[in-house]
Formats: structure tokens, sequence, C-alpha cells
């Protein structure tokens, strides 16, 4: 931003001594403006030092042992689009976890939905209508477990853990009769065309996660819906008190993971081109790890969307260097496991201040 | 400025010092919170500790109490220096301290929390027997034996629980008692009480450090006074009984203030009504009226647990009524629902800041603009530079210290996130705005800026309700006078019409005359 103030600068010609003040004035009042804005990136990159660290660390790791399997373009595509998937949910989950509450439900919302958008009957109707009826049917279906996951909550009063145990258990249940436990294959042409493939060199599923990544910063941290998110989760009773409907709210947020869930499930049936009962299945431990790590407070009132984008590169870059490595799934599960208890050591560390 | 000679004519006089604390010097991150402060405390007085909010006084006692170390400093202690490196030494030395935030677990019965890390017990046994009956005991000593040692603290009151904090602390053996800001939750007789107690354990040689922000309390129960300002001592050992209240709050301030209420308009209330509550009812109180006109303050006097929040928070409907209405410009409130209230122009500054008011981990600016969100979001957006300049104009108002709306609101003082909470309502456009205790641990300067505030508003046609046990205050600021008496209304008229001992003979005996 300030490169020409701190450059040493030859002698100028008067008149162009002039032009170049009034221009630097210009410049001046241009960063003040964005200083904000660069300040607020620079504390972003700061609190997620840690992280990008730790990716980095990886990176290397993966270069040393995988060397150019690990580096190609394919590669990174490949992890791109696996992070692409349990990257959506994990957006979702980030704000019900900053607003104090948790979703065990995911992994079997995205099962359900996936196979609900892709049962014989939706995908007839959907060759006569259009292919864009999966996509809603899947929509639809996440956002309404999603609906009753919050009335439970807020409404009935069920703990968040109890209660979306609940929606775990029957959501897949629910997948399980629809599906008559047999793979769901996609047969409409237009769907598939239109989600897979590439844009602009980048799989068109990577560009939903970002799409739905920055969508996510966006409300969490520039809108009223963000704002109120952060008071119902640090201090829900202040947020009644100051005039917010808390159980409203807290319906709202379960109805954004359900619907994060839909749009992970059209995701992975167009990676997969099948539906299934058992797709989806640990996401919510993957999520809730992601969340963790990424710096968002499991107590709620603390959310970071970024943390959170870093949390899932990070899982998804692990398993890949440890299948390019051909290490087993559960030497890989172990060392997730130690990265989750050093992340939340860590972040307790920092959050433990001294109260007034 | 400081007072290089000790008085002598003090009652503690003649005893040697119990605690010098030198220079003592503590940072925390972009905040010098002590500058060098020194103190010292004789066996057997009550020894005042004054300062505006943020002076350093909480810091300071919290570092005499090991819960903050300092960064520089000494620490004499019954004549040898002295490091105290955790609570656990403090307190193992006589050194008891009750905080400003009373720190208290909710789930545990009263005889628990007294002795919370010191179970009496043997083989790893809690004796339950003899802990109740000591526990018993020390609520005796401290004239509250109604206290009964199995009920659950979260189910006391505020000012029973801070009873119970002065039992955990006489539960040590204790030379030193450290109280900061006790009475900010007592109304007047329990603050009575709270000195009887005091006299009684400095006649036995305890050593008292005192903090409050009501003068006239440390004229009462005081021996000598430190004073405290920008963490730093400007004054040490004065005598109380030779130190003008006006001399203290220049020491304090550093000027001269006025301590004085806003003049009451001279118009009488003869514009629209706005706030009409009828024969309400509810959980620990029954039948009662409440008309408040546009532009009138209308104060709610009585005891702590008489009911007077729980009447504001059933307005508000943050508690359901079992009977009754609440009318809000003619139109009738649904019943326990806090979102018609707040539809209806109703705002409520809660009693207790932590718990109900504050999102502790997030900015000063964020905590003053959630009740208004709507205002300063087109579309959903927020304009932030619009609620940093809005949060930033009022906390000048109010002085709020350190200034700066950007820093969590847990790094503040007890006084300035009492002005947090309260900028947040003045900052909110409503009709009708219910205070509790709005002034509840701020300091003298700052109090006066409040009344002026709460009187502007209701001059622009706010109706207000003041809830305070300070009587003076409700006297002094509203224009109309409720007393209630274990739930019930027993008095109504108009300010300038009752004084001081009048309503402390309602409040009292409640017998309608
Ligand atoms: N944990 C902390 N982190 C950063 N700053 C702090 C912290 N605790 C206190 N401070 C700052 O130190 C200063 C002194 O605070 P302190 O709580 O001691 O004031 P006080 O005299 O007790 O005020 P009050 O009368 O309002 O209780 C204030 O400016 C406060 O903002
Ligand atoms: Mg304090």
């Amino acid at each position: 931003m300030s490169d020409s103030s701190t450059d040493p600068t030859p002698p100028l010609e008067p008149a162009e001594a002039a032009e170049t003040a009034r221009v630097e004035k210009e410049a001046e009042k241009a960063t003040e403006q964005t200083t904000r804005g660069w300040a607020a990136v620079g504390a972003g990159l700061g609190h997620n030092l840690g992280l990008v660290v730790a990716l980095a660390l990886l990176a290397v790791v993966g270069l040393i042992t995988a060397g150019d399997r690990f580096a190609s373009v394919d590669n990174v595509m490949t992890i791109l689009r696996l992070a692409a998937v349990i990257g959506v949910v994990s957006i979702g989950m980030t704000f019900v976890i900053t607003g104090g509450g948790i979703d065990l439900s995911v992994g079997a919302i995205v099962a359900l939905s996936s196979v609900w958008a892709t049962t014989l009957a939706t995908q007839q109707m959907a060759n006569d209508v259009h292919w864009l009826l999966m996509v809603t049917t899947a929509l639809v279906v996440g956002g309404a477990c999603g609906l009753v996951n919050g009335l439970l909550i807020s409404y009935g009063g069920i703990v968040p853990f109890i209660a979306t145990l609940a929606m775990l258990a029957s959501a897949r249940g629910l997948a399980e009769i629809l599906s008559d436990r047999k793979t769901q294959i996609v047969s409409v042409p237009g769907f598939t065309d239109a989600l897979a493939g590439d844009f602009l060199g980048v799989p068109r599923l990577v560009w939903i996660f970002a799409v739905v990544a920055v969508i996510g910063w966006i409300v969490l941290n520039r809108t009223t819906f963000g704002r109120r998110t952060l008071a119902v989760g640090g201090n829900p009773e202040a947020a009644r008190l100051a005039g917010i409907d808390v159980r409203r709210h807290t319906v709202l947020l379960y109805v954004v993971v359900g619907v994060c869930c839909g749009i992970a499930a059209i995701m992975l049936v167009s990676r997969t081109t099948t539906g299934s009962a058992t797709h989806g299945m640990l996401y919510e431990l993957d999520a809730i790890a992601a969340v963790v790590i990424g710096g968002t407070l499991l107590s709620g009132g603390r959310g970071t969307i970024v943390g959170t984008v870093f949390g899932v590169l990070i899982f998804t870059t692990l398993s890949n260097v440890f299948t390019l490595n051909n290490l087993s799934i559960s030497a890989q599960s172990v060392v997730k496991g130690l990265i989750i208890v050093v992340a939340v050591l860590l972040q307790t560390r920092l959050a433990r201040r001294p109260s007034s | 400025m400081t007072d290089p000679s000790p008085e002598q004519e003090t009652p503690a006089a003649g005893q040697s010092a119990l605690l010098q604390m030198r220079g003592i010097v503590k940072r925390f991150p972009g905040v010098l919170a002590l500058g060098g402060v020194d103190l010292d405390v004789r066996a057997g007085e009550v020894h005042c500790l004054l300062g505006q909010n943020g002076a350093g006084k909480s810091t300071l006692i919290k570092v005499l109490s090991a819960s903050y170390q300092p960064d520089e400093g000494e620490i004499v202690w019954q004549g040898s220096a002295t490091k105290l490196s955790t609570p656990d030494a403090a307190m193992g030395l006589g050194i008891s301290t009750i905080y400003q935030e009373l720190d208290l677990v909710d789930g545990l019965t009263v005889t628990e929390n007294i002795f919370l890390g010191h179970e009496i017990s043997s083989g790893g046994f809690s004796r339950r027997h003899e802990a109740t009956a000591r526990a018993r005991a020390l609520l005796a000593r401290l004239g509250h034996s109604e206290i009964t040692p199995h009920r659950l603290v979260g189910d006391l009151s505020p000012a029973a629980q801070q009873i119970v904090s002065m039992a955990r602390a006489l539960s040590h053996d204790t030379k030193l008692l450290i109280l900061d800001e006790p009475s900010a939750v007592l109304d007047q007789e329990e603050v009575r009480n709270l000195f009887r107690v005091v006299r009684d354990l400095t006649e036995q040689g305890v050593a008292v450090v005192y903090i409050s922000h009501r003068l006239e309390e440390i004229r009462q129960i005081g021996d000598r006074i430190t004073v405290l300002k920008d963490g730093r001592t400007v004054a040490t050992g004065l005598a109380v009984a030779d130190t003008p209240t006006a001399e203290l709050i220049r020491l304090m301030t550093g000027r001269d203030i006025e301590y004085a209420f806003p003049p009451r308009p001279a118009h009488s209330h003869d514009t629209e009504v706005v706030l009409e509550v009828r024969g309400l009812s509810g959980e620990r109180f029954r039948d009662v009226d409440l008309t408040v006109h546009a532009g009138e303050i209308v104060g709610l006097a009585g005891l702590v647990g008489a009911g007077r929040s729980e009447i504001l928070e059933t307005v508000y409907g943050a508690r359901r009524s079992t009977q009754g209405t609440v009318g809000v410009g003619g139109r009738k409130l649904r019943r326990g629902s806090v979102r018609s209230a707040v539809a209806a122009g109703v705002g409520l500054c809660p009693e207790e800041r932590k718990s109900q008011g504050l999102l502790l981990d997030q900015a000063v600016y964020r905590n003053v603009t959630i009740s208004s969100l709507r205002r300063f979001a087109k579309s959903g957006f927020l304009d932030f530079s619009e609620e940093r300049r809005a949060a930033e104009e009022l906390s000048r108002s109010l002085d709020v210290r350190p200034p700066g709306v950007d820093r969590p609101v847990r790094n503040l003082s007890g006084g300035n996130q009492q002005k947090v909470v309260l900028a947040r309502w003045l900052l909110r456009e409503c009709k009708v705005l219910l205070l509790d205790e709005p002034t509840r641990g701020v300091d003298v300067g700052a109090r006066t800026e409040i009344y002026n505030l709460i009187r502007r508003l209701a001059d622009e046609g706010v109706a207000v309700v003041v809830v305070s046990s300070e009587v003076e205050e409700v006297l002094g600021l509203a224009d109309r006078v409720l007393v209630v008496r274990e739930g019930s209304v027993v008095h109504e008229g108009p300010a300038t019409e009752i004084d001081e001992s009048r309503v402390l003979d309602l409040v009292m005996e409640g017998d309608v005359a």
C-alpha cells in the first residue's frame, strides 16, 4: 500500500512534484479507505497464521514424500474437489456452532437429500421439467430436515445434541427405506453435464464451494443475521433481552446448515453420479473437526469462515498425502485426532483470558 | 500530591502496617492498568479505595489476591516482603477477597459454596454435618440465619449471594478482607447490616479494604482513604473525617463536579399516556398498576427482592404475567413476548449486566448497537463505520474509558461495562425505556452525565421507568415515585412530596397512609 513512501524517490521537477503530491494525496485518501479493509485482511491472516503454517507444513511433507505426484495440477484439483463437498457442509456447520448449537445429522441429511433427488420418480419428473428439479428437491429436503431440527431445539426445548442425534438416525433410516438400500444411478443427462467438468480450468464443484464460502463470509461478518448469530451464541439471555428473537434465529441457523447439506448432496451426486443412503458417512465428525480447528468456538459466540476453509483444506490435504503414500486410513485417523487435540489446546490457551 | 505524613488520629493509630504495597505496576496489552500504586493498610481499620471507573481499583485488589501477578512493585505483609504467587497462597496468609462480580457456583448449595476449595473432609469423604453446622454459624455471625445452608445459590437473591460470599471469605482465618463494591447490589438496610458486620470484624483486628462509588458510605464506615486516578495513587492515607467530599471528587476526577440531579421540567404531565399497566400480577408481585406519560420519569423504590425487577421484566415480556395487561400507546402487548414489546418500542436495560446484558467477547460498539441493528443496515448489510460512529458518540458522552469502541467489553472495568449496556438502550429510540439499576457501579462524574441523558430522553417524549436501590437517586431523578414492598405498590405520588425517611418507612413497614 505504501510502496511510494518507503522507496527513496529521486528529486522531481516542481510541476511534476505538485502533480505527484496531488496523486499521492488522492492515493492516501484511497489508502485510508482501504486501510481498514487491509487491516481486516491482515488480522484475518494473523488469526489464521497457525492454520497457514500447518497447511504449508503438510504441503512440504507431501512434496518430500510424493514429489510430483503431489504437486501436479491434477492432484491439487483432486484435493479441492474432495474438499468442496465437506467444505460446503462445514460452512453451514460454522453458523450453527457460532450460534451456540451443534448438528450431528449433517451426514444423514446429505444421504437423504441425495437419495430423494435421485429416486426414479424425481428423475423422471426432472426429465420432463428440468434437471434443476433434482437440485431443488435436494435443497428442499435438506432445508426441511434443518427446519425440523431447529423447531425441535427452539420450540421443543430438546438440546441440540439429542435432537440432531435423533435426526441422524431417522434421516439415514428414511434414506435407506426410500432407496431400498440400493445405489441409485443418475440418468438425467442434463444434470451431470451441468455440474461435472471444469469452468475456467477449475472443477465446477470447487466453484460452488467458493461461492458458498464467500456468501457465508459475507453473511457472518457483514450482515445483521451474522451479528445476531454471534450474539445468540455468545450470550443467549442477553440477546433475548436485547430484543432478538433467539428462538426464530436458532431455527434459521439449522435451516441454513440443512440447505448447505442439500447443496453438498447435489455436489456428491454429480461427483459419483449416484444417490445412496451411504453417502455422507461421518460427515458430522469431519465438519465439526474442520470448524473447530479453524478457530470457531465450540461454545458459540465466535466464528470464522476463513478458518473453517483452512480446516477443511488441512484435513483433505492430509488424507491426500496419506493416500499418495499408501498409508492406511487408520493411521490417517490417528493423525487427524492428534491435530484436533493440538488445535483445541491452542484455542483454549488463547481463549483463557483473565476476566474482570 | 501524595500525602507524606500518615494521619495520627485514626482509630487504627498506633497499629503497625499490616500490608504495604509499593510501586505496583500492571500492564495489559495496550493498557497500563496500574502505573505505580502505593497502598498501606493497618490492622483493624477500614481503608477505602476510591477512583473513577477504570482507575485500577479492581486490578489492584486482584494483584493483592494474587489473581494477577504485578509486573513491578513490592508487597510487604506484616513487615516482610512477600511474593503472592497463587490465590491459594494469598488466602493462606489471611487475605480474603469478595470480587466485584460475584463468583459463586449457582448449581451448588450455600454450604458447598462457602467451603469450595477447602472442603471439610476426612479421608476424602466430606463431613457434611460439620460443614452445614459451620456454615450456619457463619451465616448467623453475619446476621442472616434465614439463609438455609441447603439452598442452591442460584435460587438466592443477589443480596443473599453477597452474604454467602462474605461467609466464604470469613470461613478462612482472615486478617485482611477486601470488598470490591459490595454495596452495589444491596439496598440501604442490607448496607447497614453489612456495616455492622464490618465493624465487628475491625474490632477483632481484621483490616478491611473497601471499594465503593457511594461517597456517603465512605463517610459512615471508612477510616482512611487512598485515591487512585488513571492507575496512579494521587493521595494516600487521608483521614475520612478531615477530607471533605468535594475534595475527594476533585482528587478522583481532577475537576470539580457538581453532584446534582437535572432540574425537572416545569410543566405538569398532562401529556398522552404511553405505558399503561393494569392489574399486572406475576411470579413475585401482584396487582400492579402503572401509568407513565410521555416525557415522564417514574421511579420504583423498594428493597432488593421486593419484585421491582420482576415487574420491569414482565412488562418487557421477558417473564410471563399471570394476570393483567400491558399497553403501549393504546395497544395491548402480547403476554410473555419480548418481540411484541420491542416492536411497540419498549426497551429494558437489565439488572445483571454480565448474564443479561453483555456480549463479553464482542467489541464495545457491537454491544452498543445490537438492539438497533436495523438502523445500521441496508437490506441486511451492516454499515460498520456508521455503527462505530454512533457508538463512539454515545460512549464519549458517557465517558467510557479507555476510549475506543473496538476493544472487547471483557477488558473494561465494571463501571464502564455498565455504561456500555446503558448506551445500548440510549441508542435505541424507544418510546418506553425501562432502566433497572442504571448506575450500578458507575462513578460520580459519569452518574451525573447519565442522569442528564435520561432527563434529556424524557424531554424528547420518552416514558422512562427507573428502578434503583438508592432512594436518593429515585427521588432526585424521578417525577413520580412508586414504593414497592413485597410485590405490591404501597405508595404512589410525586417525587417532590415525599422524602427519604418516609420512603424508608414505607419500604420497611409498608403501611399505606
Ligand atoms: N483483562 C484486562 N485486559 C485488558 N485491560 C484490562 C483488563 N482488566 C482491566 N483492564 C483495564 O485496566 C483498567 C483498570 O481497570 P479496573 O477494573 O481495575 O478499574 P476499576 O477501578 O475497578 O473500575 P470500576 O470502578 O469501573 O470497577 C481499565 O482501563 C480496564 O479497561
Ligand atoms: Mg472495579
